[in-house]
């Protein structure tokens, strides 16, 4: 079978739309309402899930023919939280700032349902280069979707995107202006919203096709 | 003579006509002006003399006395805080505020009736009388404050979310109208909250008098929410001489309104009174064992009544038959609970002064729950009856 197959790119695809962690499984909703307020850590994060989940899949599906059934699980664990640990010291040395504000939820990476859901369903029983095909794609289906809500998230409701700003000073109610910034944005609750809205509209597109 | 103009235009709009994709909007339009001229055809139905749509009709009118209030008494206030109340008329103080409300009506049913219009024609389906109520009900619940295009934000989604995605009118979990009003509160709050948007500081067609920037108003529950005494008496209060939302102020119009509604028996006595109940027992408790420094827990039950949307939310809101608990038992909880909770809100959550829109929306999402027990309740009843004259 050659690297890139057919079946081999459909495991690297069907993630992102057709079997979205998030948008069609709902895994992993508790970080993308948390850490989406604004643009810069759902990049970020999404980048680390994938990367982790990547790596994970590829450990695990080596391991698989020597780990014991019963204690499959644990191993996963430790598989996953050895990385983590690495992700979460790399962030705290090259990209501090990001790290504080992603605060507790690196580390609650490990507990992201769509690391151990892919672990279980798709790495102990497939070779490593497809089960790492299958890591990237779940972490950049997680990923485009967190990038999307922040990037609405802190485009209405504070102006600005990755720090810098879109909407100018000068139409804001304070200069004279009549634009006022959506303060539900910021909070979770709106998150959840659009996170419904993305799952309506990506419904609505497959049906359709 | 409309039915004439109709019957001319109907072939247009049927199967083979030229407009026959906007039939939906000429079925609405019809049926809004007239009483339609079908009937079922198949089997036999129960029809109450008067359909949903004069329902509505019913409610818009007994809105009226609030809304018309609403509209004098920005213009009061305006002519209060200019200190020109002897000098200006009572027309030109009503129509500043009728000049100030029209583009928020205008506005509201044009954002909303758009959407539900496109809704209807997109999934080919009739449409909905829903808007009617909610379009008139959204300008009175804002400050007068408010610019219009948060107000055409807010009516977009409440619309969409709060009720089109539910399945439209009659479906919808949430009153749309306080959706809308909670997305402006938390989205907006400086300008759905606080001391400076109760005021119309700007000339409209040189009625009304320009104020200061910084010229502020709290209402009463902001003042007793910040701690100070009410500055306004009851009578003010009851009248409704005292800044708010364009249509919550005066108890007196809300009354009007609520005799017209209960008379026809559109709205329920029972939601409404025990509305009043709930919140009267909790003010009560406050009263005697609240703590001494939190000035709201200090207020009576009739001021708490008096003040802020109490009045309008029992008895426009509460009672909206959509979203309110149905089984006739289950009306006194929900109204019961209702009032409980919106004194509960105002007294303890500084953040919040004004409770009654989060107690009304909170126990809307309880309706079904209440309602299924009181079901179940006498379903287990009946059950137990059947057993027993089986065994004799």
């Amino acid at each position: 079978m050659s690297l890139f197959s057919q079946e081999r790119r459909e495991v690297l695809t069907t993630p992102l739309a057709k079997d979205n962690p998030v948008a069609v499984q709902v895994l992993g909703i508790c970080s993308a309402l948390a850490v989406t307020a604004q643009l810069e850590p759902a990049i970020v994060m999404g980048l680390s899930v994938t990367v982790i989940t990547a790596f994970a899949n590829v450990i695990i599906s080596l391991l698989r023919k020597t780990v014991p059934n019963r204690i499959r699980i644990i191993v996963q664990l430790v598989v996953v939280a050895s990385l983590v640990t690495l992700v979460s010291q790399i962030l705290k040395a090259f990209a501090y700032d990001v790290s504080v504000q992603l605060s507790v939820y690196v580390g609650l990476i490990i507990t992201n349902c769509i690391l151990m859901g892919r672990l279980e369903a798709f790495a102990m029983m497939r070779s490593p280069w497809e089960s790492f095909l299958d890591g990237v794609g779940n972490g950049l289906g997680y990923a485009w979707i967190l990038v999307a809500v922040g990037f609405v998230r802190e485009l209405f409701g504070n102006g600005t995107l990755l720090g810098f700003r879109i909407i100018p000073e000068s139409i804001y109610a304070d200069n004279g202006g009549f634009y006022v910034n959506n303060g539900m944005m910021t909070m979770p609750a709106m998150a959840l919203i659009i996170v419904g809205c993305l799952i309506w509209a990506l419904r609505a597109a497959q049906k359709e096709a | 003579m409309i039915k004439t103009i109709f019957d001319k235009l109907r072939p247009h709009f049927e199967e083979k006509g030229k407009l026959h994709a906007f039939y939906s909007v000429f079925e609405g339009m019809e049926t809004f002006m007239l009483v339609p001229s079908t009937t079922s055809r198949t089997g036999v139905s129960i029809h109450d003399a008067i359909d949903s749509k004069r329902i509505m009709s019913f409610v818009v009118i007994a809105l009226l006395p609030a809304l018309l209030f609403g509209m004098y008494n920005i213009g009061y206030q305006n002519a209060l805080a200019a200190g020109m109340v002897e000098q200006t008329s009572f027309w030109a103080m009503f129509f500043y505020g009728f000049l100030l409300v029209l583009p928020k009506i205008v506005v509201s049913y044009l954002v909303g009736l758009g959407i539900e219009f496109a809704v209807a024609q997109w999934k080919k389906e009739e449409i909905q009388e829903g808007y009617l109520v909610t379009g008139i009900l959204i300008p009175m619940i804002v400050p007068v404050d408010c610019p219009l295009w948060m107000l055409a934000l807010a009516v977009a989604f409440s619309v969409i979310l709060c009720k089109e995605i539910f399945g439209g009118t009659g479906m919808n979990i949430f009153n749309p109208a306080l959706c809308a009003r909670a997305f402006l509160f938390f989205s907006y709050p400086t300008s759905m909250s606080g001391e400076k948007v109760w005021l119309a500081k700007e000339q409209v067609c040189s009625l009304g008098y320009n104020l200061p920037e910084a010229t502020t108003m709290a209402t009463p529950l902001g003042e007793a929410a910040a701690g100070t005494n009410i500055s306004y008496s009851l009578s003010d209060m009851v009248l409704g001489f005292v800044p708010g939302s364009i249509g919550e102020t005066s108890v007196v119009a809300i009354a009007i309104g609520a005799l017209l509604l209960m008379y026809t028996r559109i709205a329920s006595w029972k939601t409404i009174v025990s509305v009043f109940v709930g919140g009267a027992i909790v003010a009560l408790l406050f009263n005697f064992f609240g703590p001494a420094d939190n000035a709201v827990a200090g207020m009576s039950c009739w001021e708490h009544f008096a003040a802020g949307g109490f009045c309008f939310g029992a008895v426009f809101m509460a009672t909206d038959p959509v979203t309110s608990a149905r089984t006739e038992q289950g009306k006194y909880i929900y109204g019961l609970l209702i009032g409980m909770l919106a004194i509960l809100i105002r007294v303890l959550n500084p953040g919040f002064p004004e409770g009654m829109m989060l107690a009304i929306l909170f126990m809307n999402m309880f309706a079904p729950l209440i309602d299924y027990f009181f079901v179940q309740h006498n379903i287990n009843k009946r059950l137990a009856r059947g057993k027993q004259t089986a065994k004799k």
